[in-house]
């Protein structure tokens, strides 16, 4: 005799004590902290900080244990968690230009004030992979240039003065914020620029780089990428002024892109943006490219139908807790439906053959 | 009832929250059918997963209410357990899996076989509210549909269906449209359940966690499911009664019994049939 | 002509300019379309003439001038004044539009009686059988073997599938219809064909059509009149017979010197 069936909550119950033990794995090795991750897996804490976006390595690297290095999990739980968080306000714009730089480079200019500052960079580095099982010390203080003390300008500021490249709108109108009001289509580049802050790195990459292949191409040049501390600012009613609470590792990327001009405007370069928390080159690289190819309209230039230019194609599929949430919905039960299928293509079959009979018994 | 986990605040969201989705709940059921854009929120659980659903129960519950969920017609399907799981906790309400004792039932993919009454809200997770979304990929596009209830390409969507298969073979997430406006997807229920959405007594609210939008049927509201004079709306009928109840008016599961061809069906509302069988004891031997 | 029945124009454009941008699509354009009448408007390409049947079909907005349409009940509306939603509607019920690709005027994915059908479905058809059969009458009438009707257009040559735009156009009886070089794509004797089967169409069906064509040989076949475009201007206008026997503007003699030659 058939009993349906019973005892889901207890099944949940046991796969997530399964899942603890899991997660600690081999009880006879010491634990990971939260400081380690921070520390040595620290590029994932930035990658969970900016797509999580929520700027606390604690957390981040708390999310990134729970979640057993699968980053996306990651990100999930902290923006779980950042959705209970009050508010208290918006910070007024970081200036990038007044950055302490960790790394500084441009493509654009051999050399400019302030140099090029290469930074704790993977570039340059023979791929062998290190077959020592110990872990690597870092052998000795490394020489690094005296820092900067005043601020460098940034490369779009030096191009701006002449003119060479299109103005940044100045505007001091408040900013779009995709957590608080529902996306709308056509939307503006402020919630643009949130939605791929936000963005998957890996769609992101692909998209721009699909841009680099001639899927609206925008022959970009790195005009710059800075790393490096900037503080952040609120202002406060009550003082009348900004007061600074505190300071977050960005990375900041711009590239300078093809020019265009009209009989009344002088030709002049264009930039795309990326903007991420942390050290995430790969990611504001990728926001840069895929900013400027969503800015054909407002830029006069071609549609051409290519993916990185579709505005409601990227802001619907960048975010990644959204995709993988509802791809892996799907191994939820769907046995409802699946049935109403079933019972659907068991009856065209028997339709089908019934007409095929027919035919053959007229013949 | 218990009493709610003290972290968080009841029903997990923040009371401005609330307000936000109660008064996207108030714009939907003055416009029947229409999709009405929300800011959802980000919950601690997977987009896809019910987070629709759930905002507009925790927008919607109170201490005294008693609530029932389902998933795919059971109490005990593991989706259903852990959204039941997480209003215990963060709300602390009575839960029930008998329908007539709901206040608020909560689904994915059934409407109760057991008629529901103007004291019950039935709220709907729902995965791709659009209803012409396989059609126009666009919601720019499909805004402007709904705006001039251009609606010609629907039509064309069944007509094809009855030139390709001879009847129109949309068995589930069959298109309605409510109040004699707005085209509708009723979520992802089978088209045996479209007939109990017309003018039901009970409130039906409908909501979309990842793509943002609340809608809904106020009570005794006209739902009409798409169809041609000449190949009218019809449900799924099964030749054989429920093996476990012995009823012949409910939807069927069927569940494969070995690996010789063995089947049998069951009824997928688990409340439903658990009632029945408790009623007549003699056809659960 | 009585007094009692005056004939009042169809579709009535005022001083109709388009720009893209900074650039003149088309420059201060009026005409009359008369009840019944095909109007040619020609020209070579990059002469605007595109740009002003998609103004004058309510698909692209002027920056000056107006267009006024003829209802059926003998009102007069501004076509740009009307709300989307009745513009629409006149556009898929009263109105038709002939696109020299028919893959911009055809559902590629649906079958050629879905096509057929969906302006009808559109204005609450709700009979299968009856869509079909009036689906079917229009394949005949535009000689596409009924046999096919369950087939894709994708599946048709190219005279087949404007065959099909066509009757898509027409199972609503519009009153009137714009063709963009309607067999500008095909091969002569595809467009002969066609050409015939057009000509019978608008005179069984009472039709008006504005026709945009670079071929005076299209023109001269089926219009009555005929616009001469240059650079976004009409500069000429008259009787059909009456430009390509006696142009007067330098261009149009050009034009059909050219043609005469060929």
């Amino acid at each position: 005799m058939y009993v349906s069936v019973k005892g889901g909550e207890r099944a949940i119950r046991n796969a997530h004590r399964l899942l603890d033990k899991a997660r600690r794995g081999d009880p006879g090795l010491p634990a990971i902290s939260a400081a380690q991750i921070d520390q040595q897996l620290a590029l994932a804490v930035d990658r969970v900080m900016t797509e999580g976006s929520l700027f606390d390595r604690e957390l981040a690297a708390l999310a990134i244990r729970q979640a057993r290095g699968d980053l996306i999990e990651a990100i999930f739980l902290v923006r779980a968690y950042r959705t209970t968080l009050p508010r208290f306000g918006a910070s007024v714009p970081v200036d990038t230009a007044a950055m302490t730089l960790r790394r500084r480079i441009s493509a654009t200019f051999k050399d400019l004030p302030g140099g090029q500052l290469l930074g704790p960079t993977f570039d340059y580095t023979q791929r062998l992979l290190d077959l020592d099982p110990e872990a690597p010390t870092a052998e000795g203080a490394p020489q690094t240039a005296t820092a900067e003390e005043a601020a460098v300008p940034r490369v779009t500021d030096i191009l701006g003065r002449d003119g060479l490249i299109e103005a940044e709108d100045g505007s001091e109108a408040p900013v779009a914020d995709l957590t608080r009001d529902p996306l709308a289509f056509p939307a503006g580049r402020d919630l643009r620029l949130q939605s791929l802050a936000r963005g998957d790195e890996g769609f992101l990459l692909a998209l721009g780089y699909s841009t680099q292949r001639g899927y609206a191409r925008t022959h970009p040049f790195a005009g710059e990428i800075r790393i490096g501390f900037v503080q952040v600012e609120l202002y406060l009613e009550e003082l009348g002024f900004a007061v600074v609470i505190g300071e977050i590792e960005v990375t900041e990327v711009q590239t300078v892109n093809q020019f265009k001009g009209s009989a009344s405007a002088p030709p002049q370069f264009t930039r795309g943006y990326g903007l991420t928390f942390g050290y995430c080159e790969r990611k504001a690289m990728s926001m840069a490219l895929v900013d400027r190819a969503l800015r054909w309209r407002e830029l006069g230039e071609d549609d051409k139908g290519a993916p990185a230019q579709d505005e409601e194609f990227v802001l619907s599929h960048a975010d990644n807790v959204q995709a993988t949430g509802f791809v892996e919905h799907l191994k939820l039960p769907h046995y409802v439906d699946f049935q109403s299928e079933l019972e659907l293509v068991r009856k065209l079959r028997r339709e089908q053959e019934e007409r095929r009979a027919s035919l053959e018994a007229a013949e | 009832m218990t009493t709610p986990d003290p972290a968080y605040n009841f029903a997990y969201l923040d009371e401005q929250t609330k307000r936000m989705i109660r008064r996207a709940i108030l714009k939907a059921v003055a416009i029947p059918g229409y999709q009405v854009p929300f800011a959802s929120r980000e919950m601690p659980m997977p987009y896809g997963w019910g987070t629709g659903g759930v905002q507009v129960t925790a927008a919607l519950l109170g201490p005294e209410d008693v609530l029932k969920v389902i998933d795919q017609g059971a109490d005990d399907t593991t989706n259903a357990v852990s959204i039941r799981a997480f209003f215990k906790r963060t709300a602390g309400v009575a839960t029930t899996e008998r329908t007539e004792e709901a206040t608020i039932i909560q689904t994915r993919h059934r409407i109760p076989e057991t008629p529901l009454t103007a004291k019950q809200i039935l709220v709907y997770q729902v995965p791709i509210p659009e209803p012409l979304r396989f059609l126009e990929p666009r919601e720019t596009e499909t805004r402007t549909m709904h705006a001039l209830q251009d609606y010609g390409l629907m039509h064309v969507k069944l007509y094809e269906d009855i030139a390709t298969h001879g009847h129109i073979a949309t068995t589930y997430a069959y298109p309605v449209k409510v109040a004699g406006r707005y085209v509708t997807d009723p979520s992802p229920t089978p088209k045996f359940d479209n007939p109990k959405m017309n003018r039901n007594a009970a409130l039906q609210l409908f909501g979309a966690g990842r793509e943002q939008r609340i809608y809904a049927i106020p009570p005794h509201t006209e739902v009409v499911s798409l169809d041609f004079e000449d190949h009218p709306f019809s449900v799924q009928t099964w030749d054989r009664p429920c093996e476990l109840c012995g009823a012949t008016d409910s939807f069927l599961d069927e569940v494969v019994m070995d690996d010789q061809g063995r089947r049998m069906f069951v009824c997928s509302d688990s409340d439903h049939c658990a009632r029945r069988r408790s009623a007549r004891p003699e056809a659960a031997a | 002509m009585t007094g009692e029945t005056q004939v009042l124009p169809l579709l009535e454009a005022s001083g109709v300019t388009v720009l893209y941008g900074r650039q003149v699509g088309c420059s201060e354009v009026s005409l009359d379309l008369w009840p019944g009448e095909v109007l040619a408007v020609v020209g070579e390409s990059g002469s605007g003439k595109t740009t002003l049947l998609r103004c004058l079909a309510g698909m692209l907005p002027p920056a000056q001038g107006r267009v006024d349409y003829r209802l059926r009940d003998g009102g007069v509306e501004e076509v740009y004044a009307m709300t989307e939603a009745r513009r629409r509607a006149l556009q898929r019920s009263d109105w038709g539009f002939v696109y020299q690709t028919p893959a911009d005027g055809l559902r590629m994915t649906v079958s050629a009686g879905a096509n057929v059908g969906e302006r009808l479905m559109a204005l609450g058809s709700r009979h299968y059988g009856e869509i079909r059969r009036e689906a079917l009458a229009w394949l005949e009438r535009l000689e596409i073997d009924g046999a096919r009707i369950d087939e894709r257009p994708q599946a048709f040559s190219g005279g087949m599938r404007q065959r099909l735009q066509i009757a898509r156009n027409l199972v609503t009886a519009p009153r009137l219809v714009f063709m963009d070089e309607p067999t500008g794509g095909l091969d002569v004797s595809v467009q002969a064909r066609i050409l015939d089967t057009l000509r019978g169409l608008v005179r069984d069906m009472g039709l008006s059509v504005v026709l945009v064509t670079h071929d005076l040989g299209v023109a001269r076949l089926l219009a009555d009149r005929m616009l001469v475009m240059k650079d976004g201007r009409v500069v000429e206008e008259g009787l059909t017979d009456q430009i390509l026997e006696d142009p007067q503007h330098a261009y149009a003699q050009l034009l059909v010197s050219s043609i005469l030659q060929a």
